[in-house]
């Protein structure tokens, strides 16, 4: 008998009972949770560059629990009142870093005056990540194939900075430099994004992914204005999943700038994009050539959906 | 939640669960299921991928599904925690155990709790067909039955024809 089970049986016991006997997935770290974002940013600034920002953590606890983040302090926002607006302000939508991707998808005031977030977010993991995950602290993770950062991005919002040192705004397009590289500095964090809103717009997300709920293998965020001569404006796309970060698609915008949409377009849109995709990301579901292709794809049903 | 104004390894958690208050030290890097499994022995809550991939962990915090593996267990200090224990009748089964159990919603029940806890979590009524209750349940992996039977299982539970 090669399995003997009362000696299994007890090991297993006294693992319950002993508390300092356990398995510990993350690797140690101190924990605080100020009340306030001077005590966070003066905790950043004292530990520059080996303290963390912890909000939602579906991002941050995965790398723990792999060991692929070793920081020495973990600081969570959870209690900073300051860091939970989420409020229109002179046509600005502002959302703190502490605002639940949940919380945000469910706002009805989101839906009518900055409908690409309403219609990005079912796209970000599944509700059981949405209800802690926050749409700020995924804009500053900056994962190459996550919704956020491109939404960000086609949106042109405004990435609000702040350390001990004081506060930078930083332009979505200045922002992303690279897979889960930002313009943040080691003792900064990102305490607000700040997304322009408009009535008109009309907005769509489409994307390419195993299931439903998965990371993306390519996506469009788009928006929209459709004159009342049918011509579209305000033109905006960017691609995520398809490179190291989410890509603006400019060439594709000018060409439908000022156009009916037409199935002409739509053809000629679609190639171009797919030949202006800086794709570069590989992996065991795409290669970086069915990437390109399918932004064009992708970019076509967008505008449709636009425009329909 | 209290604050907890400067950096430590070990802290004191207080949090309800499944009705009862519990107070307790524990390290800070803890996660959330297994403070739930090895302090308190409710073992329901299961632990499958451990990177908030599968859903077997999903538990209950103030009312909303979440995932216990990429949660710390200090995340929930002054919260609602209620897991698969929590929501089992002392006798018998609740309606929604009951029907994966009439419809053959799970074989080896590793990651039925999970599924459960996500039910427990949302109202029926935000999904609506069998569309949106398929990509709700899209968060919880299960590698017995194919879906099928619990689809079927959550359909029957809500009272809704296929």
């Amino acid at each position: 008998m090669g399995w003997r089970g009362d000696e299994r049986g007890r090991k297993c016991g006294s693992r319950v009972r002993n508390p300092d006997d356990v398995s510990v997935k993350p690797p140690p770290f101190k924990y605080a949770r100020p009340e306030s974002l001077d005590e966070v940013l003066r905790i950043l600034s004292e530990y520059n560059g080996e303290a963390r920002v912890l909000a939602g953590g579906q991002s941050l606890i995965p790398l723990l629990n792999f060991r692929l983040a070793r920081p020495q302090v973990l600081v969570d926002i959870a209690l900073v009142r300051e860091l939970r607006q989420l409020e229109v302000e002179r046509g600005v939508l502002r959302v703190g870093a502490a605002v639940t991707q949940n919380t945000v998808e469910r706002s009805s005031d989101v839906a009518r005056l900055c409908p690409l977030l309403t219609k990005a977010l079912p796209f970000v993991g599944h509700v059981q990540n949405r209800v802690r995950g926050t749409v700020v602290g995924s804009i500053a993770h900056a994962d190459p194939a996550a919704e956020m950062p491109a939404v960000a991005l086609a949106l042109q919002a405004t990435m609000v900075a702040r350390s001990a040192a004081g506060v930078r705004k930083i332009p979505a397009d200045q922002f992303f430099l690279g897979p889960f590289t930002t313009a943040l500095k080691p003792d900064e964090m990102l305490v607000e994004v700040r997304f322009p809103t408009s009535r008109k717009t009309r907005a769509a997300v489409t994307e390419v992914a195993p299931r439903s709920g998965d990371f993306a293998v390519a996506g469009v965020a788009g928006k929209l204005v459709t004159t009342r001569a049918g011509k579209a404006r305000d033109v905006a796309l960017a691609l995520f999943g398809v490179g190291g970060s989410p890509q603006r698609l400019h060439d594709v915008e000018a060409r439908l700038a000022g156009q009916r949409i037409t199935g002409d377009l739509l053809d000629q849109v679609a190639a171009l994009a797919s030949h202006n995709a800086r794709a570069d990301s590989e992996d065991v579901h795409a290669d970086a050539g069915y990437r390109a292709h399918v932004s064009g794809v992708l970019v076509r049903r967008a505008v449709e959906e636009m425009t329909r | 939640m209290k604050p907890v104004p400067e950096p430590t390894r070990r802290l004191p958690l207080s949090m309800t669960v499944n009705g009862r208050p519990i107070e307790l030290m524990v390290d800070a890097r803890k996660l959330l299921a297994d403070v739930l499994r090895e302090d308190l022995g409710l073992t329901g809550t299961h632990i499958g991928c451990e990177q908030g991939v599968c859903g077997a962990c999903t538990v209950l915090v103030d009312g909303r599904p979440v995932r216990s593996c990429i949660m710390l267990g200090v995340q929930a200090d002054g919260c609602d925690v209620t897991t698969v224990e929590g929501i089992t009748p002392r006798e018998g089964l609740n309606p929604m155990q009951q029907a994966f159990k009439d419809h053959h919603g799970l074989q080896c029940g590793f990651c039925t709790p999970g599924f459960l806890m996500t039910l427990a979590g949302v109202t029926p009524q935000e999904f609506p067909d069998e569309e949106s209750i398929r990509e709700l349940l899209s968060g919880n992996l299960c590698r017995c039955t194919g879906y099928e039977g619990i689809v079927v299982a959550v359909m029957a539970a809500w009272g809704r024809d296929r």
